[in-house]
């Protein structure tokens, strides 16, 4: 067959034809392009469609959101700013220079339970409305819980990739039933939580050299590694009841500190369980020649280790700062009164007696979830560059 | 002659360093503590010590009172009554009237769990037989509520809704996810811009979703209703049934969680190699045959290990339901987190801890049977 019969019946073929032909080699056949872009296409408005109308919600008045459906601003209705000016400037406390003054309160208040078994210092009560608080204070705990739980998760998991570690198993034992002990004496008995705690430590020193002579069973650093991230299985309500009696006990109930601390630990096994595979990937003859040079193990960590997972980090710790943005359940169960976050704002707005003000609560809304957007695009570029990819070998 | 300042060894402190020295010495003598104490003991402080005190709160009926909590030890009393007692319809539902069908439904699953368990005896160790027999006996009692309520037709308790959404959930948004993630892995333009875009979903805080699910699925004045009226749907009202309620709330879940296993299958999918593929396509063999042979196979480890991790969570959903229904209608759309929740509002804080537990011990004893017998099956033949 000659070349030119052969080009003469190429573009010859019907329409028909011309789309189910085998495609080339790394390209779709014309009909699997037509219904892989529908599909793409079906999906991005199923996906975009709810935050359209939140947005545009917020923009609309009373009469718009009431009397059905209308979907598209200045042809359907007239957009207002109504519910954004009633959100955000008509109490008299509610200006941008009230952010500014929260913060200050928040540094003020917790300089004052730093110094509280040494000075007293009143602590100042907020005078700003209700949103603004909300936001400064999901800002603060997001922030630090991310700090903490990105530090010290990354530490352990830097850990567990380069140093042996065998605790053996009986001591672990002991310790378990010796915090059954205090919990015994304590819930049971009424002996102070210090004082069994105390009792219950010594306890654990002297039992610890008996109890290592004899049962030398020991774990590895595969076994805590497991453990530390088998941790994400636990449900939140299982502990949020006994850590709302703890915080009772010792006063922290309602302070920030509660929120950063419980964010930090719910979100350490995800940063533990990404931040493991990266540092194990690092070429361990980098930190094996500082070492040579005499640098010291934490040294290593700070100036070598972390910026050369410089990328993995950035991820890990965005993924990690949305998620306690958006956590609900322990903020739901701890915070009453002064460090309610977004989320549980936008619940409350929920019990008005005359129904709910969508047009308000869209507005709160956009505001909770314009970082987090912002976020997720800047997510998709590390991820893009398969930075999450790593973590998912399996 | 210029000697270089600090000439000392790692390991070795000469007399007469300074203090500041020395305690950097010990520092670093000491640095495997140091790095993981801090983890470890939050980890302690926060998730085992509360884990544990629960268990004194699940057996005690607790009151509050001027000096504190009062415990007063019942038993098994908070667990039983989720079983056999007053909540029983609300935790298991209605097991009354089991049918034929039921029962033989029963019986098909009990011979299949036990067969498996009896062929297992002679090929693991007596640890892993315990494992086996525990996930048998979960398995025969969920068999068995499940054969009682809603194969014979009676209604599901929050037992069942909270395994709805893990099971069902969990189902149409790993085929969709997947799907998606096939799509975007194929060569086509303007694949970053649907990888964002099919991304923000999973950004966007649970409670937002619920109100912005809400609101689309209103029947009187969301976007739908049009649509609804031309299909002849004008008078129904999702949230007045129990299974629409269940179902709505399923997609919004998806709406959020799809996202996840699209950007995990993706990344998975894009570590296929490419000339893998090329090389079958030369050869001639269809992309079905493609997807088939070359590609699942390369991706099934990470699939089943994102499955998991998307159970693990899908156990604890409790925003959604509690903005969108509040539960209802009646407690259609409870899950278990929710229940307890509510149990602790009413002060009950015995009962609360008890279905903590419960719901602890249903997602250990499932997740622990999926790890075990499906992803480290998966994750051994793709070594070998």
């Amino acid at each position: 067959m000659s070349d030119t019969t052969y080009r003469f019946r190429q573009a010859d073929r019907t329409l028909f034809q011309r789309l189910f032909e085998a495609p080339a080699v790394g390209k779709m056949s014309p009909a699997a392009k037509v219904v892989a872009y529908t599909l793409l296409a079906v999906w991005s408005v199923f996906v975009l469609f709810p935050i359209y109308w939140v947005i545009i919600t917020s923009f609309k008045d009373a009469a718009a959101v009431n009397q059905g459906p209308y979907y598209l601003p200045f042809i359907d209705f007239q957009p207002t700013l109504d519910a954004w000016r009633t959100q955000f400037t008509e109490d008299p406390n509610c200006n941008v220079a009230a952010i500014g003054r929260q913060f200050g309160l928040l540094a003020h208040n917790s300089v004052a339970f730093v110094l509280s078994p040494f000075v007293t210092i009143e602590p100042m009560e907020p005078q700003i409305c209700k949103i603004y608080l909300a936001f400064t204070n999901s800002v603060v705990i997001s922030i630090f819980s991310t700090a903490i739980c990105v530090l010290v998760g990354s530490m352990a998991a830097y850990a567990l990739a380069r140093i042996q570690y065998a605790p053996k198993f009986g001591n672990i034992m002991t310790f378990v039933l010796l915090l059954v002990g205090v919990i015994i004496a304590t819930t049971y008995y009424g002996v102070a939580w210090w004082a069994s705690s105390a009792v219950a430590l010594a306890m654990f020193f002297f039992l610890v050299r008996a109890i290592g002579r004899h049962y030398k069973m020991k774990l590895k650093n595969g076994d805590i590694l497991f453990w530390i991230i088998s941790q994400r299985i636990l449900p939140p309500i299982v502990v949020v009841i006994p850590i709302y009696v703890m915080f009772q006990a010792v006063k922290l109930l309602d302070t920030h500190i509660a929120l950063i601390m419980l964010y930090a630990v719910a979100n350490m096994p995800i940063v533990v369980w990404l931040m493991h595979d990266f540092f194990a990937s690092l070429p361990i003859e980098l930190e094996e020649s500082a070492q040579l040079d005499g640098a010291t193990r934490l040294g290593i960590f700070w100036e070598i280790v972390l910026p050369l997972t410089r990328p993995g980090l950035a991820a890990t710790t965005l993924l990690i700062l949305v998620l306690s943005w958006n956590e609900y359940l322990f903020a739901v169960f701890l915070a009453t009164v002064k460090v309610q976050t977004m989320p549980i704002m936008v619940a409350a707005k929920n019990a008005g007696e005359k129904g709910i003000f969508w047009w308000e609560m869209c507005a709160v809304i956009v505001v909770m979830i314009i970082p987090v957007i912002v976020m997720a695009i800047l997510l998709t570029r590390f991820i893009s560059r398969g930075v999450l990819s790593g973590a998912m070998k399996g | 002659m210029a000697f270089p300042d600090d000439t000392r060894q790692p390991g070795t402190v000469p007399a007469g360093v300074p203090l500041r020295d020395r305690l950097g010495e010990w520092v670093d003598r000491h640095a495997r503590t140091f790095f993981i104490a801090p983890c470890v003991t939050l980890i302690l402080i926060f998730a085992i010590f509360p884990t544990i005190y629960s268990i004194f709160f699940a057996l005690s009926r607790v009151r509050f009172t001027g000096s504190g909590l009062k415990f007063r030890y019942v038993g098994f009393r908070n667990f039983a009554k989720q079983f056999f007692g007053s909540a029983e319809v609300h935790f298991l539902g209605r097991t009354e009237p089991v049918t034929l069908f039921g029962y033989a439904v029963f019986a098909v699953i009990v011979i299949a769990v036990l067969w498996w368990l009896i062929r297992s005896i002679r090929r693991t160790t007596w640890v892993g037989m315990i494992g086996r027999t525990i996930s048998a006996a979960m398995a025969i009692f969920l068999a068995w509520i499940l054969c009682a309520s809603f194969i014979s037709g009676n209604a599901i308790g929050t037992l069942y809704t909270t395994l709805f959404y893990v099971i069902v959930g969990c189902a149409v948004q790993f085929i969709i996810g997947t799907g998606l993630a096939f799509l975007c892995s194929q060569p086509i333009s303007g694949k970053n811009f649907f990888r964002v875009v099919f991304f923000i979903p999973l950004m966007i805080t649970p409670l937002g979703v619920g109100y912005a699910m809400r609101m689309v699925a209103d029947v009187s004045k969301g976007p739908i209703e049009p649509i609804l009226n031309l299909l002849g749907f004008s008078d129904w009202i999702w949230s007045a049934d129990a299974w629409s309620a269940r179902f709505i709330m399923m997609i919004g879940d998806s709406w959020q969680w799809i996202p996840f296993i699209f950007i995990c299958m993706l990344a998975a999918l894009e570590n296929v190699p490419r000339d893998h593929v090329e090389a079958a396509q030369v050869d001639g063999a269809s992309s079905v045959q493609i997807f088939r042979e070359i590609t699942w196979p390369q991706v099934v480890p990470v699939a089943v290990t994102v499955l998991l991790i998307r159970m693990i969570e899908a156990f604890k959903i409790v925003d959604l339901p509690n903005i969108m229904t509040g539960g209802g209608p009646g407690s259609a759309t409870e899950s278990m987190t929710l229940n307890s929740m509510y149990i602790w509002r009413a002060n009950d804080l015995g009962g609360s801890a008890a279905i903590a537990y419960l719901l602890l011990i249903l997602t250990v004893v499932v997740c622990a049977s999926f790890f075990n017998y499906v992803v480290l099956g998966q994750l051994r033949k793709a070594r070998s």
